[in-house]
Formats: C-alpha cells, structure tokens, sequence
C-alpha cells in the first residue's frame, strides 16, 4: 500500500525515539516494571488487522475479516480510530499507527508501556504464554494446512461452530475430580447436581468411595465446554481436535485481559497522565495533550468507559492509600475484585453513574442509589459479561447426546441466540444437544437435534 | 536493569494482507447471502428511496456470530452521565439520533441483524449479475454512431498551431546530447513534433423506457410502492446496457397523460380505469419521437387490472400493435388482495391478455407483494427468459 502523505519521515521518526527514551526513564523513575519494548510503526491497515484479530498473526476465518471490515471502514471514513495495539508478550511488541502525529505517539508510548507492566505484573497474567505470537502462528499454519487437505468449507464450518462457544472456557478448572461418589448419583435424584453440591457434605462422614469399581460413566459438570468437548465428544477427528483445543489455549490466553479491561485500561490512563505531566510540552502540545485525554476518558451515556472508571478509581485509590496501594492493586485485584473493594458511594456520585432499562420505546434511568449501581456493574462484568453453560452428561439418557445447562443467577438467555447457537453445538457433538435454562420463572429446555431446535418445559 | 531498552521498527508491510484476505472472504458470504435474499432486498423501501444516497445497508441474517448470550433487554445496564443525571430522566428514545446509540446500549434481545454496507452500484452488480436483456430482435439497424475526435497522436509533420512543445524539446535535447552538445543548442527541423488527432467512430446505444401506470383510485400507496420499486430497477438494470435512456411516465387513469416522476408516484386520480388510453399515448410518443429502427423500446404497464369491460378488447388489439414496435412490452398486474377471499375479481386484465396474445415480446406477471418485484424483473429480464426468446427470433 502507498504510505498516505502524513505518514512519519526518518526525522519524526528519530524524534520519537528520543521522545520513548525520556519516557521509558520517566516509567522507570516512578517503579513501573515492564518487559523490553519493541514499538513498530505501520500503516492503518496493518494496525486493524492486527485490531481485528487481536494478534499479529491468527488463524483465518471471515469473521475476522467482518470485524476488520467495519473497523476499517469507520476509519476510512473517519468516525472512529485505534491509536495503539499492544500485545501480551515478552519482549512486548506494540503497534503504532504511522498517521499519529509526534505528541499521540508520546503519549501512547506512555500508555502502553503501563498495559505492559499490568501484563508482567498482575497476578491473573502469571500463566499466559508470553510466546503467545509464535504459538498462534503456528496454530494459523495449521489450520491453512487443514484447509488444503479436507477442504476450506469443512474446516470454516467447523471454524464457525468453536468459535460460537469458545468463550465458554474455565480458567481455574478443577484440578482433582470431583468424588467419584457424587458423579455416580442417579440422574434423578431429588436435588439437582451442582457444582458446589460436594460442600455441602463436607460436615459429614466422607462417602465410602468404592475404589474398585469402573471409571465413573458420567464426567462431573464443568463449565470448561471445550475441554469437556476434547475429552467426551464422540467423534472428533484429529484437526479438529486440534482446533478445538487451540482455539481453546488462545481464549486461556485472552481471559485475563477479559476479566482486568477497566484495571488495565484505567492504569494506562492514570500512568500516561503522570509521565505526560513529567514532559516538557509546549503549550499547543499540552492542549493536544489534554484534548485527547479527554476523549479516551470521554464518559458514554450506555456504556461504562474502562479507562474512565478504571483512572478515576486509581486516583481515588491513591489520593485514599497513597502510591505504593495502586502497585499492590495492580498485581492482586481483577475487575470484579476492584469493583467490589474500591468503587465508593462518593466516586459514583462523582462520576454520575446510574442504572437505566428500556421501559417501552424510552431507555430510562432506573436508580442511582450507590450500592445498587455496583451490583449493577458486577453483574454486567461477572465472568466477563458471558453466561455460565455447564456440561453436565455427555451421555444424556445413555444415547451419547449433550446436556447442557444454563448456571440461571438472574439474567435469562436471549432466546434467540440460543436457538442458532445450538446447531453450531450439534455440529461439534454430532449427536442431539439438550440445554436447560430459565425463562419466566419456569425451567426450560431446547433440544437441537441438528435440522431443528424445540423447546420444551423440564417435566 | 538491561533488558529495559526498546526498539522502535518500521517493517515493510505490504505483505500482511491477511486482514484484506478474509475480509474478501466475508465480502463472499456477504454476496452469497444477499443472492439468497434478493427478493427482500431489493423492495426494500429504503433502498429505492436512496437514489442519491451511495451508500446502502443491507441487513444479513446469516452472517450473525450467534453465541449463548444474556437477554440485557429486561435487565438494567450502568451508565454515566454528565454529572447532573437524576432518576427518571430518559437517556434516548426509539429512533431518535440518540436512540442510534441505543442499539448498542440494547444488546437487546432477538435479531440484531449485521448490516453490510455497499453502494447501490455493488448491489446492482449482485442482481443485474442475473438478469439479461431479452434479445428479442437483433437490432434491426446498427445503432446510431458518433463521431468523436481525440487528441493522442504525434507526428512529425502538422498544422504549426499544434506543435507538441515538450515532445519537440526532448527530441532536440536527444539529438544534441547524442552528438555530444550541449542539451540546448538550437533546434532542427526533424525535432518538430505536432499533435494530431484520430477520429472514431463510437456505437451510441439507445432506449426508450415507456413507463405506463394506472393511477385511478384504485391503486393505493402500496401499489405505487411496488411500481416505484419495478421501475427503480428497471431502470437502472436498462442504463447498464444503453448508453442513452429516454424515460417517458405516462399515468391514466380513463385518460392518459405524460406526467413528471414526482407526479407519477405521488398523484392519485379517481375514476375508472380505461387502458386503451395510455397504450394510445404510447404509440403516438413513439410515433412521433422513436422511430423503432433506431430505438430498443422497452414499455411497461403497472395496473391492478381492474379495466373497464367495454375497453378490453381495444385494449388487446393495442398492446397486439405495441408488441410490434417494441422490444418488450411487458405487463405487471398488482394484485394486493391475492389470496384474500373477500375481494372477489370477475376478471383481470393479465387473464385476458394471457388468453389474447401470445407473443415472444410479450410478458406479463402479477406481483402480489413486494417480493415479488424480484420476481417480476426476473420474468421480464430473466436469463430463462432471454435464452427462450433467442430459440425463438
């Protein structure tokens, strides 16, 4: 592609350099903690593929190319722009956009440089692969050599079907089975089977665990479907294991940057504010400065802004517990912890949050009462916004087929959705897939049986 | 500590092209799915009224990434406002430009139906990818030539006035350096260089577009939305094949009468409906203004068939002359009470063409919703359609 007019020249581009080594000092000054940089300047393109994918280098599938197309025509016609790409990974590599101008790029090289100390520090990012770039590469191989060998329609539609549960992943599995007791319970005992049902016998006498009797016929409830899909599916041939449980490890891999958006993005905001204050700007620098400060921090009407809630919750964690509190924070707390420890009734009052609902053709606001709008966040956030799907038996009424149901805490299913999900299941298990849920107040379930999904009320 | 250095990279990118590549990939599906639903699409009224507008969404179904998701529709979601929010306050509506925000705000449940975004011109390639002119007649006469001149040739010898100066420099320049001068040192005669024209001849392609439509009172607004639509593409499918398109709208009700555009999709006459009037209309246009030789006409009729019994049969004897003079007479009867028992209709006129005149260039359709106007420009331009009438002239 032709490098647009406004692109940076050698001389920018030693400026810049200059700039990043003032602020990598600054960075190191106030204790920040990161992997080597590598900073790499590229075109629009580049950079929304690499937005697009969330990686450098992933696996093909058009969804992809979906996403990039919209992210890419809203820059083309100028309503919307990613800045900066950084990546989990050691040395950590971030992009930047050749159309900033010198200041965006400083204060980008700040922002970043914080996301990666996050990266490296928080404790929910101890097991990420930081090869991850390489792992995925290969992984993108791979599935390019499956296309040439069963074909690109076979492995896209396997492709569609993963990719429509592959949220459902369980970063902190069950490291030893459950009670072999427990598994073995008739499937019509009186109370239903529940991931914590082994507590409440904790008082008791431990069950007399037959030792010698088979393996246990029915894996225990997991909410790790693709696992429970590697180890139980009936018929999965190799790539498409290998597919599953790739796709599997990328999703592991993304997890925490799922369950830490406001922490991180709030400390690269709180971090770029104070290296920039520490820059000598001019002043026409200093309201560029501002002006795109600003706009990160922009509050929205629908949704909560990460970087606002996440800066404003950090300065208010220092101006309370001073500077060395925010290091421990950043290391020990994710979203939903950060939320429930520090999001205090002045700072929703400060940041005008509110609840509101759809009431007929009005979104309305609901309720402003403090403690009411944390639950409300935690809710929206809890397991990263994503439903709890259990798979309880993979061999429902002994005819190998799925049954999986819905951890019901509240917030119904869009039913919608579930009836196309479904088929995308059937297309993985091959055989029927049940799934329970609750709507009304009343317990359903949706049967797929591949050409069609019924939905019936649980007997 | 050492290993806090960095580096800042500036790699050839021009390589990574995956992004394009699977975006080719969903712009595929993207055809693949509106090809399935071009019927919906292309009634669409938003998509008819955007003539001036380049850009269209096509809403797709099939390209949703379904996922097992929460129902936010009857859930409260948090918000921020400006500082000054109170309870109660409404934060958007349905529709408003606010309410554009509210889609997002949603997550609502059902469909959220994935917009593609193209220019009328691609979806125009979609459909018209299907269509075909009906070859009834290879042009009687070769279609009309103009003459056009263009400036792209050079030669040595030519009028003074047209001498290609830049061209003449470089020819002295050469010869000097090749003789070892200086690059100006004077010019010669054989440096001269004059432009010069060529003259072509280029075939110029014609039509005419004789829109006829029943406007007595009879025919409502979602009559005239069907016909807006039929001719909406009509139109624009005819202006891919001919370089010039007469478009003539001529309305009736028990008398016709050439109208402008606005006129003909708007006006609604009363009275009762006498067709013989507009085909006469038609044939003295094309009388007077489009000998046949030299034009591909191309006339259709929009009614609901509701003509009066005494014109039937000069009504017949008319559209036999028009099948004459024209490529395609073609004949579309909305029928929006199709299916509906209460309205009882004695007869139609598109019965009683059917059973009347039997023609290649002749073809009529009832459109009963507006899915159906796929349907009618299938009929009219359909490649079966095409193929059956070459069999036939």
């Amino acid at each position: 592609m032709t490098e647009p007019a406004s692109a940076m020249d050698p001389r920018e581009t030693a400026a810049l350099e200059e700039a990043i080594e003032q602020i990598v000092a600054k960075a190191k000054e106030f204790g920040l903690d990161f992997f080597p940089m590598r900073y790499e300047i590229c075109p629009a393109d580049v950079i929304y593929t690499f937005g697009a994918y969330a990686m450098p280098t992933r696996f093909s599938h058009w969804s992809f190319g979906k996403l990039y197309h919209q992210m890419k025509t809203q820059y083309d016609y100028g309503l919307s722009k990613i800045y900066e790409l950084v990546i989990n990974s050691d040395p950590c590599y971030a992009f930047l956009l050749d159309t900033n101008t010198l200041l965006q790029n400083k204060m980008i090289a700040a922002h970043v440089l914080a996301h990666c100390d996050f990266f490296k520090n928080n404790y929910r990012f101890r097991h990420t692969n930081r090869q991850m770039v390489a792992t995925m590469a290969a992984f993108a191989n791979r599935v390019r050599q499956y296309e040439q060998d069963v074909g690109r329609d076979r492995v896209e539609r396997f492709l569609d079907a993963v990719l429509a549960i592959h949220e459902h992943v369980d970063p902190f599995p069950n490291p030893k089975p459950a009670p072999a007791a427990n598994l073995l319970r008739p499937r019509h005992s009186p109370e239903p089977i529940s991931p914590y049902a082994d507590l409440w016998s904790l008082d008791g006498p431990v069950p007399e665990t037959p030792q010698a009797e088979e393996p246990p016929r029915r894996p225990g409830p997991t909410r790790d479907l693709l696992l429970f899909i590697l180890d139980h599916a009936p018929d999965l041939t190799d790539w498409q294991r290998d597919i599953v449980s790739s796709v599997r490890g990328e999703m592991l891999y993304f997890r925490p940057q799922m369950e830490t958006k406001i922490m991180n993005e709030g400390w690269a905001s709180f971090w770029h504010a104070r290296i920039m204050r520490e820059l000598d700007l001019t002043p026409e620098e200093s309201v560029e400065f501002a002006r795109m400060h600003a706009a990160v921090l922009a509050p929205n009407r629908f949704h909560l802004n990460p970087y606002h809630l996440g800066f404003h919750i950090f300065e208010d964690i220092e101006r309370r517990y001073g500077r060395e509190k925010i290091f421990e924070v950043r290391e020990t707390e994710t979203d939903v912890s950060l939320i429930r420890n520090y999001l205090t009734e002045e700072l929703c009052e400060k940041l005008d949050l509110y609840l509101y609902s759809r009431q007929g053709s009005e979104w309305r606001i609901t309720g402003k009462g403090w403690e009411q709008v944390r639950d409300g966040i935690l809710r929206q956030i809890n397991n990263c916004g994503i439903p709890y799907i259990y798979a309880e038996d993979s061999d429902y009424q002994r005819r190998g087929e799925l049954y999986l149901r819905h951890g019901y805490e509240g917030v119904e299913l869009d039913p919608f959705y579930v009836e196309r999900t479904l088929p995308h299941v059937h297309h993985i298990w091959q055989r029927p897939v049940h799934l329970e849920t609750v709507e009304d107040g009343v317990t359903v379930i949706y049967t797929c049986t591949g050409p069609e999904t019924r939905r019936s009320v649980k007997q | 500590m050492a290993g806090h250095h960095f580096s800042i990279a500036r790699e050839d990118w021009s390589l990574h092209r995956q992004g394009q590549m699977d975006q080719d990939r969903h712009l595929e599906k993207v055809r693949e799915a509106i090809k399935n639903n071009l019927a919906d699409i292309i009634s669409d009224d938003s998509i008819v009224a955007s003539d001036g507008r380049r850009l269209v969404k096509v809403p797709i179904r099939s390209l949703n990434e379904y996922r097992f998701r929460f129902n936010w529709d009857k859930q409260e979601r948090v918000g921020q406002g400006p500082g000054n929010s109170q309870e109660g306050q409404v934060i958007a509506r349905d529709g408003s430009p606010a309410g554009g925000a509210g889609k997002g705000a949603g997550d609502a449940a059902g469909e959220d139906l994935y917009e593609a975004i193209m220019t009328v011109d691609e979806l125009e390639e979609i459909l018209f990818d299907d269509l075909a002119l009906p070859n009834l007649d290879p042009k009687r006469q070769p279609d009309i030539n103009t003459r056009q001149y263009r400036w792209d040739d050079v030669r040595k010898h030519g009028l003074q006035s047209n001498i290609d100066k830049k061209r003449t420099l470089l020819e002295a320049v050469k010869r000097n350096r090749l003789a070892g001068r200086p690059p100006l040192h004077g010019f010669s005669r054989q440096d001269l260089r004059f432009k010069t024209w060529e003259e072509r001849y280029e075939p110029q392609t014609s039509a005419v577009i004789l829109a006829m439509m029943d406007t007595s009172g009879s025919m409502g607004e979602f009559e005239k939305q069907i016909a807006r639509g039929f001719f909406f593409w009509t139109v624009r499918f005819l202006r891919t094949n001919y370089d010039n398109l007469f478009i003539h709208f001529l309305a009736h009700s028990t008398e016709a009468k050439e109208v402008t555009e606005e006129e003909f999709f708007t006006k609604v006459e009363s009275g009762g409906t006498r067709c013989s009037s507009v085909y006469e209309l038609a044939l003295q246009l094309i009388a007077e203004k489009y000998p046949p030789s030299l034009y591909n006409i191309y006339a259709f009729h929009l009614s609901d068939g509701d003509n009066l019994v005494t014109d039937n049969q000069r009504s017949v004897e008319l559209v036999r002359q028009l099948v004459e003079v024209c490529n395609l007479f073609g004949y579309g009867e909305i029928d929006a009470a199709a299916g509906n028992p209460i309205y009882y209709r004695s007869s139609t006129l598109s019965a009683l063409y059917q059973r009347e005149i039997h023609h290649p260039r002749f073809q009529s359709v009832v459109i009963k919703d507006r899915s159906e106007v796929y349907k009618a420009l299938r009929t009219f331009f359909g490649p079966q359609n095409a193929q059956a009438e070459k069999g036939v002239s």
